[in-house]
């Protein structure tokens, strides 16, 4: 049925991109498959491709056994926790600039990461100590659900600041943003300034923001939020679009406005503060993915949430084969890479948008 | 049927309603008209359940508002908005698009399209909805309120459209015309309540016209009845201006004599 539609909805001038939204996500999908060959083929062992195609279907009693070495306790992992990072994070940012009606709201620019940091440093400091119990009966989970409670109450805390009479102003959210996340940063530096060698040995390690060290165990620790959150896009996807009609408007189509957004902050936290306790904060992969999306197939959720999730742990995975080829045998950290092709284009978003109209502030 | 009883709503100390009962039957067109600040918008979200009442009740067929959940209410009415922004560049199709499938339609794209015809927009639907003009965005977005609801009745119960303003930004033709696509909705068994402050298309389109001033209602009934040169001063403050002719050097447009003029 939809194969025998699909010729009809190409043609742009008629308004639906339903057509444009399934073929991207197709392609996304075939590029989320390159990426992995990518990321599992790139490294300073290098792993023939033929070999790891060999591996791939199967045959891996072929390979030299240091090469299925590399492959299955390194590239398999970080390949892996590299697609669930991106995919987080991508997802958080597309959730979060539909709740606050604003394509610059990303989770790393407006402090949630931050807030996410915070709580996981705390519990690195207190996780032998206060926290030990709570630590102990966690296990692996311990440092992701921390950060999952400091994402939730900044994301929360923004919410209550920076949004009055149902909308977002820009001004607003960045500046608020940036005194959550700087009142975040100096809670963790005092915590930082707490803790003793040990602790801070971690601290350093972890706050690194890299895709190093990944373990199969780690994978699993980030697994359930993010597989958490993308149970939530059905929910959300129709409700989001509605929002950007306003809460009032929103309201009139049959959307619980208030339940609406209780869920997305929850999902915005989990994916956020997961990918934080694992991988560090990496930014503008929130912004910059669902941005380009949108350029392609529209604002409609439906779409753009999934596209962003395949797009985000693409793009995740590419710049993890950047960072660990290009100094090699040494590993830049993943953040640089992000930030490195992310922030311009945040920039040229806030300029186009500046010179768009004025009143588009409000939006 | 659509009931207001004794509705009061208070905010910061100040009463935007006090205490207004009215009805709304099916196959009738009410339009609220008043001065600024009458509480007419406020009236409109007690109405369609936006907005907490201080006392007093709204009921949908015999049902208080409170009980219904924001799906039921979206399958009895539809809202017309005053002019939105929008933070991302949806198409007129896609924005439409959102009321059929809150309506549950199989095909919303298809129901969508059929909306956008039926207020003149064929051939908008694949426009970004910030490049069109204030007066095709009020009726694009009056065509969502129609995809919503598209049928006045059904399954035996009347729905009904919210429209606040629905001709703010539109020139005269087009206000016409979207006050008869309100008005053949009220025909077939549907309820329509709008806000009008042109009170030449309001004598013309409304079966019930209801005045409100200072949050209360004050004259109530068919256009002969409620605007009378006496309510008009008392509400608006121009006196001798119901049923008279300007000065002969002022040329004046009254929509509603087309009719005569047609017979």
């Amino acid at each position: 049925m939809r194969a025998l539609t699909l010729p009809a909805r190409f043609r742009r001038d008629d308004g639906d991109r339903s057509g444009q939204g399934v073929l991207c996500l197709v392609l996304l999908l075939l590029l989320l498959a390159l990426a992995c060959l990518v990321s599992l083929g790139s490294g300073p062992t290098g792993v023939n491709l033929g070999h790891l195609w060999l591996y791939l279907t199967g045959r891996g009693e072929a390979l030299a056994v240091q090469e299925r070495v590399v492959l299955e306790a390194v590239r398999l992992p970080r390949t892996a926790l590299g697609i669930l990072v991106g995919a987080g994070l991508g997802v958080s940012g597309a959730m979060m600039q539909g709740l606050f009606r604003n394509p610059l709201a990303d989770p790393g620019v407006v402090g949630v990461t931050s807030g996410a940091a915070l709580f996981a440093v705390a519990g690195i400091v207190f996780g032998h100590g206060v926290l030990a119990p709570v630590s102990m009966a966690l296990g692996s989970q311990f440092l992701p659900l921390m950060a999952f409670f400091g994402g939730l109450l900044n994301t929360w805390l923004l919410y209550c600041i920076a949004t009055r009479g149902n909308q977002t102003h820009t001004t607003t959210l960045v500046l608020s943003g940036i005194a959550v996340g700087a009142l975040s940063a100096a809670l963790t530096g005092l915590l930082i300034f707490m803790a003793d060698d040990r602790q801070l040995r971690d601290i350093t390690f972890w706050s690194l923001g890299s895709l190093g060290g990944a373990t199969f165990a780690r994978v699993l620790s980030v697994l359930p939020f993010v597989a958490l959150v993308m149970v939530v896009i059905p929910f959300v996807a129709r409700g989001l679009d509605a929002l950007i009609l306003g809460d009032a408007a929103a309201f009139h189509m049959g959307i619980p406005v208030q339940r609406l957004k209780r869920l997305v902050i929850l999902a915005v936290a989990a994916a956020c503060g997961a990918t934080v306790a694992v991988a560090g904060s990496i930014g503008f992969v929130g912004i910059v993915v669902p941005h380009l999306l949108r350029l392609m197939i529209g604002p409609a959720h439906r779409f753009l949430l999934p596209a962003s999730a395949i797009g985000g742990g693409a793009l995740l995975l590419l710049a993890d084969s950047v960072a660990r080829t290009v100094v090699s045998p040494a590993e830049l950290p993943i953040g640089i890479i992000t930030a490195l092709f992310g922030a311009p284009v945040f920039l040229l978003l806030l300029l186009r948008r500046k010179g768009h109209h004025h009143r588009g502030d409000a939006a | 049927m659509i009931r207001a009883d004794a509705v009061t709503v208070e905010r910061a100390g100040r009463r935007l309603l006090d205490s207004v009962s009215l009805t709304l039957e099916p196959g009738t067109m009410t339009v609220i008209i008043g001065p600024n600040g009458a509480g007419k918008s406020t009236l409109l979200k007690a109405l369609t359940g936006e907005l907490e009442l201080s006392s007093g009740a709204v009921t949908y067929d015999g049902v208080r508002l409170a009980a219904h959940d924001p799906q039921a209410l979206a399958a009895r009415r539809a809202v017309l908005p005053q002019a939105s922004e929008l933070a991302f560049p949806f198409t007129a199709l896609e924005i439409v698009r959102m009321g059929a499938v809150a309506q549950g339609a199989l095909d919303p794209s298809a129901a969508a399209r059929t909306a956008l015809a039926r207020v003149g927009l064929s051939g908008f639907e694949g426009r970004a909805f910030p490049s069109l003009s204030g007066g095709e965005q009020q009726r694009v977005q009056f065509a969502r309120a129609l995809a919503q609801v598209p049928r006045p009745v059904e399954a035996g119960i009347a729905r009904a459209l919210f429209l606040d303003e629905p001709t703010a930004s539109l020139d005269l033709g087009h206000q016409i015309g979207v006050l008869e696509t309100a008005r053949a909705f009220a025909t077939e068994g549907g309820i329509v309540l709008a806000i009008l402050h042109d009170l030449n298309l309001a004598a013309e389109f409304a079966d019930r016209i209801v005045v409100l001033y200072k949050g209360r209602v004050v004259a109530e009934g068919p256009a002969v009845e409620t605007l009378s040169d006496a309510t008009i001063a008392t509400v608006y403050g121009i006196r001798g201006a119901v049923g008279r002719m300007p000065a002969a050097h002022i040329p004046f447009i009254l929509p509603q004599a087309r009719h005569g003029a047609s017979a």
